[in-house]
């Protein structure tokens, strides 16, 4: 069963994604052929940053709308997982970069690693038999 | 937290999605709820003792007086 929460999401994610697809071609165009300076520049590269926010409270939006309780408890763990994944990641990352050890990473890729975080918790919620209706 | 769920389901002959349906939750809460995976809140236990006409102690196993029996 798909609830309707979910279709929200998924609706909303899609938006949002093609969003972050025009801002962010269209930012590295304009930086790329110096057609941006001053306050536009800055305006322009915090733009694709913006759906991805977007995003986080489109996932937030569907913990408010998702009526079924148990998907919604399953939702929250994996969020939970993703996050402290991420936050884990990015604490590892950031000594080894400290210590010269590895290359510099843009700090924006902390979301990537949080999307990955949600499909760990996915696994884990599998793992552990509490597997959600439509949450994979 | 044990529970009568699929014995009550059972005596009305209704699968775990028919049940799902009525409570307007997925089958996966059923499953999860039956199983003693999840315990539910207490609003939607509520919603399944009244949906089979019965008091949710008489649903549900109260872990308080499981573990003093215990004793």
């Amino acid at each position: 069963m798909r609830s309707q929460a979910w279709k929200n999401y998924n609706v909303r994610v899609i938006w949002l994604t093609a969003l972050y697809g025009v801002f962010l071609i269209a930012a590295v165009y304009g930086f790329k052929h110096h057609l941006l300076s001053g306050f536009v520049a800055w305006i322009a590269a915090v733009l694709p940053a913006l759906p991805i926010i977007g995003i986080f409270a489109a996932m937030g939006r569907y913990l408010v709308e998702e009526s079924d309780e148990y998907v919604r408890s399953l939702i929250v763990r994996q969020s939970l997982w993703a996050s402290g994944f991420a936050l884990s990641v990015a604490t590892i990352w950031g000594f080894l970069e400290s210590f010269e050890l590895v290359g510099h990473v843009d700090s924006y890729m902390i979301a990537v690693v949080w999307f990955f975080g949600q499909g760990v918790g996915s696994v884990v919620n599998k793992l552990t038999g509490r597997e959600a209706a439509h949450c994979a | 937290m044990n529970n009568r769920l699929k014995v009550l389901r059972a005596e009305r002959n209704w699968s775990q999605n028919d049940l799902a349906e009525k409570l307007d939750v997925s089958r996966q809460s059923v499953n999860a709820i039956e199983t003693g995976k999840y315990d539910p809140s207490l609003p939607l236990a509520f919603r399944i003792a009244e949906l089979f006409g019965l008091a949710i102690e008489e649903v549900f196993e109260s872990p308080s007086r499981r573990s003093s029996a215990a004793i």
